[in-house]
């Protein structure tokens, strides 16, 4: 059979090498409708901007309350992200190295932030982290105050992003060589010299990876922010929620601007998670 | 960027054997366990627990009466519809794009695959706004749908289009990794043997791809019925009529009707749970179905 498909693979000519069917149809659906969807419309966004001029865009944007909007955006993400880094690897670390009670369960668990609907929660944050709240109360004996401050947004922030570091660092976890460690034990390095020489920079870009794909998440996110934050202007208005605010006043422009400049932000990420993943690529072939 | 992360990675399970030199004391190693477990107490179960408390706490008939009330029930109707459309078209569309790039060689096949990742990289606010932008009464082809009569925002087509957009990856990137790994051999063979294109497709392909098909399809759903960004843009947040039911827990609880805002996110809580137990049985299938493949 092997030589009869090497055969078949000589005749035909070589654009068509394969005998199985449908390419012309399965590659002519997928480019329809990924352009009638995706690329027509997001290139529609590009000629929106274009055709605003620069005066006008850069005019929305350097409006202070967008400014603020912004930096609250991009700040309390690049936190969330810090946090769900040193959080996850532990997270990641437990689950792949240890045995302890539920271990299953919890494992399932984590994928929970890319299953619940971000509205759901939203709320529940919100009712733990008030005032009131089963949590918030115990912080506020200690003079701070979580919900409706930048802190919550960071809360809600970390709670969308938990799954992306645990579940890209677990499998490099797994993945380790375990000779290296005993090498390194037999050398007489202790443990801590052993994680932070042999083990850290193994899983690192992994580490990376899912950090700059939980802060991608972070800044564009809305629907579990919005309850939490308490939503004023210029102290925890997100740069989502204003989008929203301005396209409620037919404000397009306005709202396109800082559109733009948060994709632009997701797409420079983007590029950064791919090129951490080449330089991965290319440094493990070496080896 | 949900589910971004590819199943491919993350079913490599291999057991580790402990050995003195090469782990933490017990100390070290009950301070990580608890502080790993610490940390999801207070951002996953706890709100999870929250969900069912507050929907309960005016006791099981105000519950019963929050679903059955007939906004509530417009809310779910519509969720429904919403994924009734979404997800058998990005289905669709998933299996094509799979096939067509795990099947054939031609140029740019990873660029194609960087593009069908696209939504995944523009936040749902964003994704609201561009479709505002072409339908909106004020936007390119808006005025012309309006003049014959067919209202797409702030009515159920820019509901679904929206929904459309965001969910758009999932049952692709699901399925590209798993194809591309399984190789054509199977379906040649099929061929050879005089099967046609369809009969190759339903009792080749299908049967070792079924359980990430399911996988992608589960993540597609749960997103579907819970998006709230993109919608809630496009939607105009009309009770009984535009609302989803993410929209309309957010128009309760602005409301201060918590219970009755509870009780709808318990039944999306309830889906979350049920999907994340599908992906689970889903994933332990489709390892054993690789390791099957490479015996």
């Amino acid at each position: 059979m092997n030589s009869l498909l090497t055969v078949g693979k000589n005749i035909l000519p070589a654009k068509r090498s394969s005998v199985i069917p449908g390419f012309g149809l399965t590659m002519g659906f997928t480019l329809f409708y990924m352009s009638m969807l995706v690329l027509i419309p997001l290139g529609g966004l590009v000629l929106f901007t274009t055709s605003m001029g620069w005066e006008a865009f850069w005019q929305s944007i350097t409006d202070p309350r967008v400014l603020s909007s912004l930096r609250l955006s991009f700040g309390a993400s690049f936190i969330a992200a810090i946090l769900n880094a040193f959080f996850g690897l532990i997270v990641a670390w437990v689950l792949v190295r240890y045995t302890f009670p539920f271990k299953k369960v919890i494992d399932a668990l984590v994928d929970l932030p890319f299953a619940l609907p971000t509205a759901v929660s939203g709320i529940a944050l919100v009712t733990i982290y008030s005032q009131n709240g089963i949590v918030g109360r115990y912080v506020e004996l200690l003079g701070f105050q979580i919900a409706f401050t930048w802190i919550g947004i960071v809360i809600a922030l970390t709670l969308i992003g938990l799954p992306f570091v645990v579940r890209t660092v677990q499998p490099a976890l797994e993945d380790l060589e375990k000779e290296l460690e005993e090498v390194a034990a037999s050398l007489g390095a202790t443990r801590w010299q052993t994680f932070k020489r042999v083990i850290f920079p193994a899983i690192q870009p992994s580490l990376l990876t899912g950090f700059a794909m939980a802060l991608a998440r972070a800044i564009g996110e809305y629907g579990s922010v919005i309850f939490i934050a308490g939503n004023m202007p210029y102290k925890t208005e997100i740069a989502p929620l204003l989008i929203v605010i301005k396209l409620e006043q037919f404000d397009y422009t306005g709202a396109t601007a800082i559109a733009v400049v948060m994709l632009i932000a997701a797409f420079l990420i983007l590029l950064f998670i791919n090129l951490i993943q080449w330089w991965n690529r290319r440094y493990s072939d070496e080896n | 960027m949900t589910g971004t992360v590819t199943l491919q990675a993350k079913n490599k399970n291999r057991s580790i054997v402990q050995t003195e030199s090469t782990t933490e004391s017990p100390l070290v190693r009950w301070l990580l366990i608890g502080t790993a477990l610490v940390f999801l107490l207070l951002f996953l179960i706890l709100p999870l627990l929250i969900v069912f408390r507050e929907a309960f706490s005016g006791g099981i008939n105000l519950f019963f009466q929050a679903l059955t009330d007939p906004d509530a029930l417009a809310a779910i109707r519509l969720t429904l519809f919403t994924a009734a459309i979404v997800v058998p078209v990005n289905l669709v569309f998933g299996v094509c794009a799979a096939w067509a790039i795990s099947k054939f060689k031609f140029k740019g096949k990873s660029l194609l695959i960087t593009l069908i990742d696209l939504p995944f990289a523009v936040s749902p606010v964003i994704a609201g706004l561009i479709f505002i932008l072409i339908f909106g009464s004020r936007g390119w082809l808006g005025p012309w749908f309006l003049s014959h009569g067919i209202q797409i925002i702030f009515a159920t087509p820019g509901i679904v289009i929206a929904t459309l957009f965001v969910t758009f990856p999932f049952v692709a990137r699901e399925l590209i990794p798993l194809m591309q790994a399984q190789g054509t051999e199977e379906e040649q063979a099929a061929r050879v043997l005089g099967a046609s294109g369809w009969q190759t497709f339903s009792r080749v392909t299908l049967p070792n791809i079924k359980w990430g098909l399911i996988y992608g399809l589960i993540l597609c759903n749960a997103r579907a019925m819970g998006e709230f960004g993109a919608v809630s843009v496009v939607s105009g947040h009309i009770r009984g009529y535009t609302n989803t039911m993410p929209l309309h827990v957010e128009i309760l609880y602005n409301e201060y009707n918590f219970t009755a805002a509870f009780a709808i996110a318990s039944l999306l809580a309830v889906l979350a749970l049920v999907t994340l137990v599908i992906k689970s049985v889903a994933e332990v299938k489709i390892t054993g179905d690789q390791i099957q493949t490479k015996l």
